[in-house]
């Protein structure tokens, strides 16, 4: 039994690393579709890793042991963070490990280190990125804490696998989880540099974020931050939906293949959807000047301490 | 008993729609939009009042659900955007306190309607007493977007939305006020957003804007 779930565990996450990427290609597709453009074939972002994997790597002469090894740790925290949420199966022997308290400090981490490794090297645009990154960063960390009090507040857990089981036994719409939909798609779009606060797209000076900060990378260091930059992506997903989508997740109760097939076919039709919705969202919406992205954050934490509020009046008698 | 259920579960979604616009409201700059808002809050004010008088088998509820489409989701609207294309006002400037700031004292207006609306909903037994605070709060709300907003045209968008919020409050509370005293409020209402249009022209002609801190300060001449 225990070896079982060790296999879905590692499986789970191999998933995740696997097809990370491919969820990238897809937004991007969609949106160069609604954008009128003729989209880029759907492995791109593959082709862009294997690309980088194969050249040389030029490091600035003063870049320190911290710049060289913050790629690996970047990858390596959303790795775990990938093991953590329950993206297949809800019976995960690493989600016992830490919370989802715990799960922000790891992506709190991440920001961290990718900061400092931004300032390392000395450039202006490094710098500027990293304080512009914190700033992003420490407005949408209090939100995304709002939105899962919400969630622990609904279902009395703080780990995310038993928040979804308790979606699942509970099945009843509280007015609060609009709310916290609302704010999570918020923080969601601005961590991950999407494009109401930043643009993946460009490189100009003015405006980028996330850039800024990968300005000084090359080759397979670039590779890995990429890659964990939609890993990063795919991870917010999994967390939106098992906050607020859960269906289809494989149970603690329910056992082998079927169960895990279906979770398997629910995460792709969900994760097909959640592009489209993200493409849609891009192509309608227009870039924030940065000077607006503490409002833009304010407004998602409000809404996320509304729903708590709503909660508290409203849903005080939901589960009689 | 078990469809009673969904429909209590239905009208708190509903109620929560409605804080939802109020706040989207706040944060809006843009007077197109805002009017938008004001017609999505008449639609779900027209479900909501709609819920209720299918539970509690009220005909004039019905008679105010249709009064309540006909008006505030079709006519008020249509009114206001003739008006705003007419004195080419969709634009709001930048309101009197900064947008967050205005959020957050909204969040503790909030705070306030709940913690006053408790005890009253305790006495109610209706099927949406727990709406009560929310509607206190839209009209709270409402009431920070009238004091917030310079331009004559937000102020005006910002007393019908108390009034969606009196009426909500109303419903949530009592199942509604007479009949007579609905009509009455209707065409008040109405009447108001006439005079109210033939203000703006008034105020622009005097002063060339809509500005209405021009109307501060008395004139010598």
């Amino acid at each position: 039994m225990s070896g079982l779930t060790f296999v879905r565990q590692f499986g789970e996450v191999a998933l995740a690393i696997m097809i990370a990427p491919l969820f990238m290609g897809w937004i991007a597709q969609c949106r160069a579709w609604m954008q009128n453009r003729s989209a880029p074939p759907l492995f791109q972002p593959y082709r862009m890793l294997r690309k980088l994997f194969r050249k040389d790597a030029a490091l600035a002469v003063n870049a320190s042991a911290l710049f060289r090894t913050t790629p690996y740790v970047f990858l390596g925290t959303m790795v775990l963070a990938a093991a953590i949420i329950p993206s297949l199966a809800t019976d995960l022997p690493f989600a016992r490990a830490a919370d989802a308290i715990a799960l922000i400090g790891l992506f709190a981490t991440a920001r961290v280190f990718l900061s400092l490794a931004a300032m390392d090297i000395g450039t202006a645009f490094g710098s500027m990125g990293a304080r512009r990154e914190m700033m992003i960063g420490f407005l949408a960390e209090p939100a995304l804490l709002m939105v899962l009090f919400n969630a622990f507040l609904l279902y009395g857990s703080t780990a995310l696998p038993s928040l979804v089981e308790g979606y699942a036994t509970h099945s009843v719409i509280d007015p609060s989880v609009i709310f916290a939909a609302i704010a999570f798609l918020m923080v969601m779009l601005a961590e991950n540099a999407r494009i109401p606060i930043d643009n993946p797209a460009t490189h100009l000076e003015l405006t980028m974020i996330h850039e800024a900060m990968l300005l000084e990378y090359s080759a397979r260091h670039l590779a890995l931050v990429e890659w964990a930059s939609s890993l990063k992506l795919f991870n917010y997903a999994c967390i939106g939906f098992a906050l607020f989508l859960p269906w289809g997740i494989a149970t603690h109760g329910a056992d082998g293949g079927q169960a895990l097939l279906l979770a398997v076919a629910a995460l792709a039709a969900k994760l097909i959807a959640a592009g489209a919705v993200l493409a849609l969202i891009e192509s309608l919406s227009a870039k924030l000047r940065l000077f607006r992205a503490p409002e833009y954050l304010a407004i998602a934490f409000l809404l996320a301490v509304l729903g708590l509020l709503v909660h508290l009046l409203l849903g005080a008698n939901a589960h009689a | 008993m078990l469809k009673s259920h969904l429909i209590e579960q239905l009208l708190k979604l509903l109620a929560a729609g409605l804080l939802l616009i109020s706040f989207a409201m706040l944060s809006r700059r843009r007077t197109q939009r805002l009017i938008t808002l004001f017609a999505w809050q008449g639609a779900i004010l027209f479900l909501s009042t709609c819920l209720v008088a299918y539970d509690a088998h009220l005909t004039e509820l019905w008679f105010s659900a249709a009064l309540t489409l006909v008006l505030k989701v079709i006519a008020l609207p249509w009114i206001l955007h003739i008006l705003i294309q007419r004195l080419g006002a969709q634009w709001d400037t930048e309101p009197v306190v900064n947008i967050p700031v205005t959020m957050l004292v909204g969040l503790v207006l909030v705070i306030f309607a709940f913690g006053l609306a408790q005890p009253i909903s305790m006495l109610a037994t209706t099927i949406t007493r727990n709406a009560l605070g929310i509607a206190l709060a839209v009209i709270l709300l409402s009431f920070l977007m009238m004091i917030t907003r310079r331009k004559a045209v937000t102020q005006v968008i910002g007393f019908l939305a108390m009034e969606n919020g009196l009426f909500f409050a109303a419903t949530s509370a009592t199942y509604g006020m007479p009949m007579v005293i609905e009509l009455g409020i209707a065409l008040d209402v109405l009447v108001g957003v006439f005079i109210l249009g033939i203000f703006f022209f008034q105020i622009r002609e005097q002063f060339d804007s809509l500005d209405l801190h021009h109307l501060e300060a008395l004139r010598e001449d």
